[in-house]
């Protein structure tokens, strides 16, 4: 077993945070790891990436081949763009859509995201919405760990263990805002998987995903949705056109 | 065993504690600075390993030397262009020769991911005459600092730790030692001549320093860090790291002849008894092409061609990686997902919202629109971002304080106005001697000193020249106190600083405007205002 993931993202937006998480559940595991990442000038606002790598065998390289990577993490959608060379043919993309706005050349949104759609296994999630349920919106960061932490070989409970140990220093509520954002984040992301499963596309999963309360998701409501989906679409655009947010077990009713 | 998590620098700092470290020494540079940041952490809870920034390389290295000569064990960490701020102490502490343990490590940029040039500290240590170990992974920076120390005490000489960025800053498990090494009591080394290097004495030691050399060689012809596998008629040289990227693309499952490359001075032997089993042979390393360039000397190999960074195979210039060394190793492209993103919206970095800088340059600007095309020499700090859009305010930066040098030298050619920009750890580093000097000389120039209280760039550490002493230094180069000028970097002082620096640029003679405003990230991280 092997796995290697890019992180990507803004300085401060909290790459090397997640890092920390992935680094010691994998050491915590048994696991040989190396991780490689930037320090110094790049880190004042610049694209900051790191190169994380996880094995029950030797690692050799510090830094992934082209064509190695299995999973492109990123805090921000346009930071993909940067890196998705690196992954290997069946590799993934997890990613926040909440752009990071500090230069003036930035893309239209719905470009970008219509540019990322053409990737076959993505899975998108509107981090700073779940950050922002979650009780701070700088918790963006372990959002998108708990989206790809279903593609990660460790329990939620040891990474949520390295949460802890993260923000233990920032006292007991920092700890708890980005316990529940890892939580959100992996829910949304299970969510979002099982209607991919079912044939859903990873912007209507989004759109979807944006729409419903982000406590109150939950996979086992993906069949229903999907079915809902199936039978009734104009319903379903009425709801996704409709001002306020719904409970995700507000299905049942709707079908 | 213990397993750590450790980035490659601060195994290094393990390493030196676990070695019986009394001293760390250095001045904050990417990509070394966690070395030093390391130890001091840790001497912050144990208490009895010396640990304070220097002003510079060059303080820190004697200081480190002051420590061995004492008896104690001292290391010295420093980024690779620090080290020619050092070269002084550094070169001649090869000639006298240690008493307690000094071990260099010295972290190289190649690639410059955030650095000035990617020079190879390699070269240093051979010019030095002293041992290098240039570790491929983090564990290996841990267990050669227990053996560097050894090692310079044993044979009485420096030596050095090279790292480059991808070890220095990439984490990894390390396993520890289960019992760390005492550090060593106080005991002075009095052998006058070997430390007092006149001439008659320093000719003396400088052949005491070429007699340890058979012997430096013999260590690494039997390095377990130099291993030699004699297998078919292609032969690969990797040194330090490149280790890593050559066996992720070939595993075990090769039949190319390998010598790993991890102790200098280089062992000669094996690489005859290499190049005697091949026809061709690939150098692999990161940096100069120092191993390639030796064996081919001047005229090339007989009967064995030699690849690497100077045949082509390899880029001459950057760093290396695994992708490089997979296409000079012949080996077919890897199928992946996507084509490289044409033109993807770069993401350069820039100063935080609210910088003090920001104001500064913005107000410098304005003074100076009044010239044409004017020049503003600048330094090495987060300021030296003010050369990009939207400000592009700095026009130069070349070294550690040779704003002020360069402008003075402009000065004297005719240039005027001569300004330059300094932060106030860089103007402590290297900017005070160029400021006495031009005012000594009465030099037409201008000197903005950047005064946000710390060493912004490497991540907040403490300025030795801030707030009253910055003052003091000035006064005591000779500046004439009305032509020191205070100014607040703050969008609400923009006209009246615009004035300040207006009335100096019409000042002939030397004169410094202190723009003094608290870094933002410093007051985050410190508390401090």
């Amino acid at each position: 077993m092997q796995k290697n993931i890019i992180l990507a993202g803004v300085g401060g937006q909290g790459i090397l945070s997640i890092a920390f998480v992935i680094d010691n559940a994998a050491l915590d595991a048994g696991l040989q790891f190396k991780q490689a990442e930037v320090h110094g000038m790049s880190q004042r606002g610049g694209a900051v990436q790191s190169n994380l790598r996880y094995s029950d065998r030797t690692i050799h390289s510090d830094l992934i081949p082209l064509g190695r990577a299995d999973l492109v993490l990123s805090v921000e959608p346009l930071e993909v763009l940067r890196y998705w060379h690196y992954l290997a043919p069946d590799g993934w993309v997890v990613t926040s859509v909440t752009p990071y706005v500090n230069i003036s050349d930035y893309p239209p949104t719905e470009e970008l995201l219509e540019e990322l759609a053409t990737f076959p296994n993505l899975l998108l999630l509107d981090a700073g919405q779940i950050a922002q349920a979650a009780g701070n919106v700088r918790a963006q960061n372990m959002a998108v760990l708990g989206a790809a932490s279903t593609l990660l070989d460790f329990s939620e409970e040891r990474l949520l263990k390295y949460v802890e140990v993260l923000f233990l220093k920032k006292g007991e509520r920092i700890v708890e805002v980005n316990r529940r954002a890892f939580r959100y984040g992996r829910a949304a992301a299970r969510f979002s998987r099982e209607l991919l499963d079912r044939g859903g596309a990873p912007l209507d999963a989004l759109a979807l995903c944006r729409k419903l309360d982000p406590a109150s998701i939950d996979p086992v409501h993906a069949e229903a949705w999907s079915a809902l989906a199936a039978a009734n679409p104009d319903k379903l655009q009425t709801i996704l056109d409709g001002q306020e947010t719904i409970a995700c077990d507000q299905v049942a009713g709707l079908a | 065993m213990q397993r750590q998590l450790l980035l490659g620098d601060e195994a290094v700092g393990l390493g030196a504690i676990h070695a019986g470290l009394s001293g760390v020494y250095g001045y904050p540079g990417t990509p070394s600075t966690e070395i030093f940041e390391f130890v001091e952490s840790y001497a912050k809870k144990a208490g009895n390993i010396h640990a304070f920034w220097s002003t510079n390389e060059k303080v820190a290295y004697e200081e480190a030397l002051g420590m061995s000569w004492a008896g104690k064990r001292a290391l010295v960490c420093m980024k690779h262009v620090g080290l020619n701020v050092a070269a002084d102490a550094f070169m001649n502490s090869a000639v006298t020769g240690t008493n307690g343990g000094l071990v260099l490590a010295v972290a190289d940029d190649p690639g410059m991911h955030s650095s000035q040039n990617e020079q190879d500290s390699r070269y240093y240590a051979q010019f030095a005459l002293i041992p290098c170990f240039e570790p491929h992974d983090q564990q290996e920076c841990y267990d050669m600092m227990l053996e560097a120390f050894e090692l310079s005490e044993e044979l009485s000489t420096p030596v050095m730790i090279r790292l480059v960025t991808r070890i220095a800053h990439s984490r990894s498990a390390v396993a520890t030692t289960p019992e760390p090494r005492p550090q060593n009591d106080l005991e002075p080394n009095r052998d006058i001549k070997k430390w007092t290097l006149l001439p008659s004495n320093a000719r003396v030691q400088y052949r005491h320093l070429t007699e340890k050399q058979p012997e430096l060689l013999r260590r690494s012809e039997n390095s377990r860090y130099n291993t030699l596998s004699l297998a078919g008629n292609k032969g690969v040289i990797v040194c330090g790291l490149a280790a890593n990227y050559f066996y992720e693309n070939v595993g075990d499952e090769h039949d190319l002849s390998v010598l790993t490359l991890r102790q200098y001075p280089l062992p000669a032997a094996k690489i005859r008894a290499l190049t005697e089993h091949v026809d061709e042979l690939l150098v692999l390393e990161d940096g100069y092409p120092l191993v390639e360039s030796t064996i081919r000397g001047l005229f090339g190999l007989q009967n064995v061609i030699v690849r690497g960074r100077m045949s082509g195979e390899l880029p001459r210039t950057g760093e290396l990686n695994p992708d490089l060394v997979r296409e000079a190793l012949g080996l077919p492209p890897l199928e992946t997902a996507r084509e490289p993103q044409a033109g993807v919206a770069g993401r350069p970095p820039s100063l935080c919202k609210g910088c003090p800088h920001t104001d500064t340059f913005r107000a410098l600007n304005e003074a100076l629109n009044t010239f044409d095309n004017p020049q503003v020499f600048s330094d090495i700090g987060c300021y030296t971002l003010a050369a990009l859009p939207p400000l592009e305010a700095i026009h130069s930066c070349v070294a550690m304080g040779a704003s002020i040098g360069m402008a003075a030298g402009a000065a004297h050619a005719g240039y005027s106005p001569a300004v330059a920009a300094i932060g106030d750890s860089t103007f402590s580093h290297g900017g005070i001697t160029p400021l006495l000097s031009a005012v000594q000389q009465g030099v037409n120039l201008n000197v903005i000193v950047v005064d946000n209280s710390t060493v912004g760039m490497t991540g907040t550490q403490r300025s030795m020249s801030t707030g009253q002493t910055l003052d003091q230094i000035i006064l005591g180069a000779g500046i004439d106190p009305a032509h020191m000028r205070i100014i607040e970097p703050l969008p609400k002082n923009h006209d009246v600083n615009v004035q300040v620096i207006r009335e100096e640029l019409s000042h002939q003679g030397p004169s410094v405007i202190i723009a003094r405003r608290a870094c933002l990230e410093a007051i985050k991280r410190h508390k401090v205002s």
